[in-house]
C-alpha cells in the first residue's frame, strides 16, 4: 500500500512549530519512514510548481503553521487547501493569529512610520524613506510584496478541517497525533481540535486551588509566590482557567503564569471573555465600584488576555481613526 | 540589461531574494539582496506591560528565541534599575551557553558544513547533512541529534520550555535548580565539551588537511575590511551573554567600546525603499554606501567578528584553537568570511566548556534567585550576543511600566549591509561573460551568505544546509533566456 502523502508548511511564524516538530527527536525518522513527505521547505527538496501540479486532494494530511498577512501566504492556503484532504491549523498562529496578530491592536501605518521614521536608530532623510513595492533601480525595477493591513487566522482565509493548538505545539502532543493516524482509525470530526485535551490548564495544573477571594492583583516580577499554591489565588494573573489543556502546565510548574497560547478550551466563544468571567467570579467584591478599583489592577487586559487569540477573537482588530 | 533572480522559496515570508542585473556584456552589474517581511514587534509592543517582553519578543525566532529572552529580560533588570542576584545571573548564562553550543551544532553539520565536508562543488542532491553522515560516518549523525536532544533538555529544566522560554523576569529568574538537575546538566555538559572537541578535530581532519579549502577560505572573493563588532568581557574576551560591545577597525584596533545605553551614540540604521530591513552601520564613521574599509561605517557581527573584536576566549580549550585559527589564517583580524565557520565551531566550544563551569558552580544552585524591583521603571537598554549578531533591546516606559517605545536591533540585521555585499562580490568574481551560471557557481554565490549564518525569519534554517534556488536569466525584456532551478 502507497505511503499516505504528507505536507508541512510555514506561513508568517517565527519557525518555532518547525522545531517543535523536529523535537520529536529521533521519532523524526519513524516520521519520514511512515509517510511520503512530498512538501516541506524548511527540510526537504520540493518543487513548489509541482504542488501546483498535484491531483486535487492528493495529500493526505497538511500541517500549516504561521498566521496569514500577506496575499503570498494566502495564496499558499488556498494551494494547499485545494490538494489537501485534510488540512491542519498547526500552531498558535495558524489557528488563531498567535503573538503577530498582536499587531491587529496598532496599525500598518503606525509600525511603517515607527520603524522607518521614528525609530531612535533610523537616520531619517528627506522626511523619511519608505520601503516601495516597486522601486526603480539604475538596473530595472525590482519589487517586495505588500503588507496587509490585518493579520489573519488560517480559518479565516480558507476551510480548516483540524486545529492543533500551541506556540509551539508541544513535542508529545505532536508524536500522539502521528501515532494516532498511522493507526489508521477512524478520523475525529471535521473542526476538531487535535493534540491537546478537553479541559482547561488548570486542570493539569499541580498547583493547589482554592476558593479564591482576590482583592488584589500582582504582576509577576513584583512578588515571590509560594511554588505549591495556584498562582491565580495568590494575585497572579494567569490565563489557565481560559485556556485549553494539553501543554502539561509548563508555564506553572516554572513559576510563570500561563499566558493561553494553547487557545480557548471546548465550548467557549473567545478566550478574552471567558478569562473576564473567570476573573469576575473570583474577586472578592459586591460593589461595582471596588470590582471595578480591582480590576483596574490588571494592566494591558487587551493584550494579556488575547495575547494569542487577538485575530481570531470577536474582536479581531482594534479600529483605529 | 539581463536579471537573474535568487529567490529562495522555502519560505515566503521572511525569506531574501536575490536579484542579479547583468550588464549588456554579460558581466554583473549590480546585486540587490531584498527582505520581503516586516512583522511590526516594536509598534505591537507598545502598550504591553514592560516584563512581559521576554515572553512576547522569543516569538521574533523560534531558532532563537533564547537569544531575545535574555536581550530582553536584560533590558527589563535595566528599565528596573535592579541587579540579579549572582545565582539568577548564572542560571541564565548557563542556559544561554547551552544554546549557543546546541545552535552552532545546528548551522555547523546540518548548514554550513555540508559545503566543506562534502565538498562546494558536490552534487546538490549530497551536500547536506546526510551526505555529511555519509562521508564522516554514521555515528555522527546520532551525535548531532543527540547533542540536539541534551542542549533541549538543559534548555527546558531551566527555561520552563524547550521553545519560547519563560523563566527570566525581572530582578532574575523564576525557577531554581535542584541538585539532582544540576547533576543531569553536569553530565549534559561534560558531553557538551566532548562534542565540542570531536567538532573541532572533524574540522581539521576534512577542511584544514585539505590544501584546496584552505585556499577557498583565503581566497579574495570571500573576503571583506569592515569593522567588527562583539561583546566583551572586563578582559576583553568573549562574553555572549554580558559585557561592553567592543568594535575593533579593519586593522584590529580598538575603535570603540560602549556599554548598551549608549548603543544609540555608535550604531544608527539607514533606509533603503527596496527592501523592509534596515541597514545598520557605526554612526561615527557613517553611511557611505555597501563599500569597504576603514572610512566605511559598514561593520560585521558574526562568531568571526566576535573573535575579531575580543583579545581571547574565556576558556582554556576554545583559546588554545582560537590561537591556532589566528596564526594559521595569518594573524588577526582575519577578512576571510569562510572562516567564520571555524570562529562558530570554536565558539561551540567555548559555550560548551563555559556551561560545564556553570554547571560545577556551588552557586548555580543557591535559592536567592530574585530581585524583587523596587524602583520607578524608566528606560533600559539589553544587549547579548545572539549567534547571529549583537543583539539590542531598547525599551521606554512609563511609570507603570507599560511601553512606550521599543527598539530592537536583531543579530542578523547588523550584518545587512556587509552580506548584501559579499553576495555581490561573490557574483561578480563568479559570473563571466559567456559562463554557463552553473548549479556549483550558485552554491559558491550561495556560500558567501551562509557563512553568516543568517536569519531573516529563520528562512535558511532549512534542514539540507541550502535554500532551493530559482535563478532565471532575462533579458531586457523580461523574456526567460535561462531558467536553473535547485529545488
Amino acid at each position: 500500500m502507497a505511503k499516505p502523502k504528507l505536507a508541512l508548511y510555514w506561513a508568517a511564524s517565527c519557525g518555532g512549530c518547525e522545531i517543535a516538530v523536529l523535537d520529536v527527536q529521533e521519532k523524526i525518522l519513524d516520521v519520514a519512514n511512515a509517510f511520503d513527505i512530498v512538501f516541506w521547505p524548511v527540510a526537504m527538496d520540493f518543487k513548489y510548481a509541482d504542488v501546483r501540479k498535484m491531483e486535487d486532494k492528493s495529500i493526505d494530511l497538511c500541517l500549516f503553521n504561521g498566521s496569514i498577512r500577506n496575499s503570498e501566504n494566502a495564496e499558499i492556503a488556498h494551494l494547499l487547501r485545494a490538494k489537501s484532504k485534510a488540512l491542519v491549523a498547526f500552531g498558535s498562529c495558524a489557528l488563531e493569529g498567535g503573538i503577530p496578530g498582536l499587531a491587529n491592536l496598532t496599525t500598518k501605518q503606525e509600525i511603517l512610520e515607527f520603524v522607518y521614521r521614528g525609530s531612535p536608530s533610523t537616520v531619517v532623510t528627506d522626511g523619511g524613506v519608505f520601503p516601495q513595492q516597486h522601486t526603480k533601480v539604475p538596473e530595472g525595477e525590482i519589487e517586495i510584496p505588500e503588507m496587509w493591513e490585518t493579520v489573519k487566522s488560517l480559518d479565516q482565509v480558507v476551510e480548516v478541517d483540524y486545529y492543533i493548538p500551541g506556540c509551539p505545539p508541544v513535542p508529545n502532543q505532536i508524536w500522539g497525533v502521528i501515532e494516532y493516524i498511522l493507526s489508521g482509525k477512524p478520523l475525529p470530526p471535521k473542526g476538531s481540535v487535535i493534540g491537546a485535551g478537553v479541559k482547561t490548564c488548570c486542570d493539569e495544573c499541580k498547583r493547589e486551588r482554592k476558593e479564591k477571594k482576590l482583592k488584589q492583583f500582582f504582576r509577576p516580577y513584583e512578588i515571590e509566590t509560594k511554588p505549591s499554591e495556584c498562582l491565580l489565588d495568590q494575585g497572579i494573573v494567569c490565563m489557565g482557567p481560559a485556556t485549553r489543556d494539553g501543554c502539561g502546565a509548563l508555564c506553572p510548574a516554572a513559576n510563570m503564569p500561563c499566558r493561553g497560547c494553547y487557545g480557548l478550551p471546548p465550548n467557549v466563544m473567545d478566550q478574552g471573555a471567558k478569562m473576564v468571567s473567570a476573573l469576575s467570579s473570583v474577586i472578592d467584591a459586591h460593589e461595582p465600584a471596588e470590582i471595578e478599583r480591582i480590576l483596574d489592577q490588571i494592566s494591558d487586559p487587551m493584550g494579556t488576555f488575547y495575547r494569542f487569540s487577538l485575530a481570531h477573537s470577536i474582536l479581531r482588530r482594534v479600529e483605529k481613526s | 540589461m539581463k536579471q537573474i533572480k535568487i529567490d529562495p522559496i522555502t519560505r515566503l515570508e521572511g525569506h531574501g531574494k536575490i536579484d542579479i542585473f547583468l550588464d549588456d556584456n554579460g558581466e554583473v552589474a549590480n546585486t540587490y539582496f531584498q527582505i520581503p517581511e516586516l512583522r511590526g514587534f516594536e509598534q505591537f509592543c507598545v502598550g504591553r506591560p514592560v516584563e512581559e517582553l521576554p515572553r512576547i519578543t522569543t516569538r521574533i525566532c523560534g531558532v532563537c528565541p533564547e537569544a531575545h529572552h535574555m536581550a530582553s529580560v536584560k533590558a527589563c533588570d535595566a528599565v528596573f534599575h535592579v541587579d540579579p542576584p549572582p545565582t539568577a545571573k548564572k542560571l541564565r548564562q548557563l542556559l544561554y551557553n547551552t544554546f549557543y553550543a546546541g545552535d552552532h551544532t545546528t548551522h555547523f553539520y546540518a548548514l554550513g558544513g555540508p559545503d566543506f565536508v562534502v565538498g562546494p562543488d558536490a552534487p546538490a542532491a549530497e551536500r547536506n547533512i546526510l551526505g555529511v553522515v555519509k562521508k564522516v560516518g554514521l555515528e555522527i549523525g546520532g551525535k548531532v541529534i543527540e547533542m540536539r536532544k541534551r542542549t533541549q533538555e538543559v534548555i527546558k529544566t531551566i527555561g520552563g520550555k524547550q521553545t519560547h522560554q519563560v523563566t527570566s523576569l525581572p530582578g532574575g529568574i523564576s525557577k531554581g535548580l535542584t541538585e539532582e538537575e544540576r547533576k543531569q546538566i553536569e553530565e549534559h555538559c561534560r558531553w557538551f565539551v566532548e562534542f565540542g572537541k570531536f567538532t573541532i578535530q572533524i574540522f581539521e581532519d576534512v577542511v584544514l588537511k585539505n590544501k584546496a579549502y584552505v585556499d577557498l577560505i583565503l581566497s579574495d572573493t570571500y573576503a571583506h575590511k569592515t569593522y567588527y563588532m562583539g561583546l566583551v568581557d572586563e578582559k576583553n574576551r568573549v562574553n555572549f551573554y554580558d559585557g561592553r560591545v567592543r568594535v575593533v577597525d579593519p586593522e584590529g584596533k580598538e575603535f570603540v567600546k560602549y556599554a548598551p545605553h549608549e548603543y544609540l551614540d555608535n550604531v544608527a540604521e539607514h533606509v533603503e525603499p527596496w527592501t523592509y530591513l534596515k541597514f545598520p552601520f557605526l554612526k561615527k564613521v557613517g553611511w557611505k554606501g555597501f563599500v569597504d574599509g576603514k572610512e566605511s561605517g559598514v561593520y560585521c557581527a558574526t562568531p568571526l567578528s566576535r573573535l575579531n573584536a575580543a583579545d581571547a576566549m574565556p576558556t582554556p580549550l576554545a583559546q588554545a584553537e582560537y590561537e591556532r585559527m589566528y596564526s594559521t589564517l595569518g594573524g588577526k583580524p582575519v577578512h576571510a568570511r569562510l572562516a567564520t565557520h571555524w570562529a562558530r565551531i570554536i565558539e561551540l566550544l567555548s559555550g560548551a566548556e563555559m556551561a560545564l563551569d556553570l554547571a560545577r558552580d556551588p552557586e548555580i544552585t543557591g535559592t536567592c534567585i530574585r530581585a524583587i524591583p523596587k524602583e520607578k521603571p524608566t528606560e533600559g537598554v539589553g544587549i547579548v550576543e545572539a549567534p547571529r549578531g549583537t543583539l539590542t533591546h531598547h525599551y521606554v516606559t512609563d511609570e507603570k511600566g507599560i511601553l512606550k517605545k521599543v527598539n530592537l536591533i536583531v543579530g542578523t540585521t547588523n550584518n545587512y549591509a556587509p552580506i548584501a555585499m559579499s553576495i555581490h562580490k561573490a557574483a561578480k568574481g563568479l559570473i563571466k561573460k559567456g559562463s554557463q551560471v552553473t548549479d556549483g557557481v550558485l552554491n559558491m554565490i550561495e556560500m558567501a551568505f551562509r557563512a553568516y549564518d543568517p536569519c531573516f525569519g529563520c528562512a535558511t534554517h532549512a534542514l539540507p544546509g541550502r535554500m532551493p534556488l530559482v535563478v532565471r536569466i532575462r533579458d531586457k525584456n523580461g523574456e526567460v533566456l535561462e531558467e536553473i532551478k535547485r529545488l
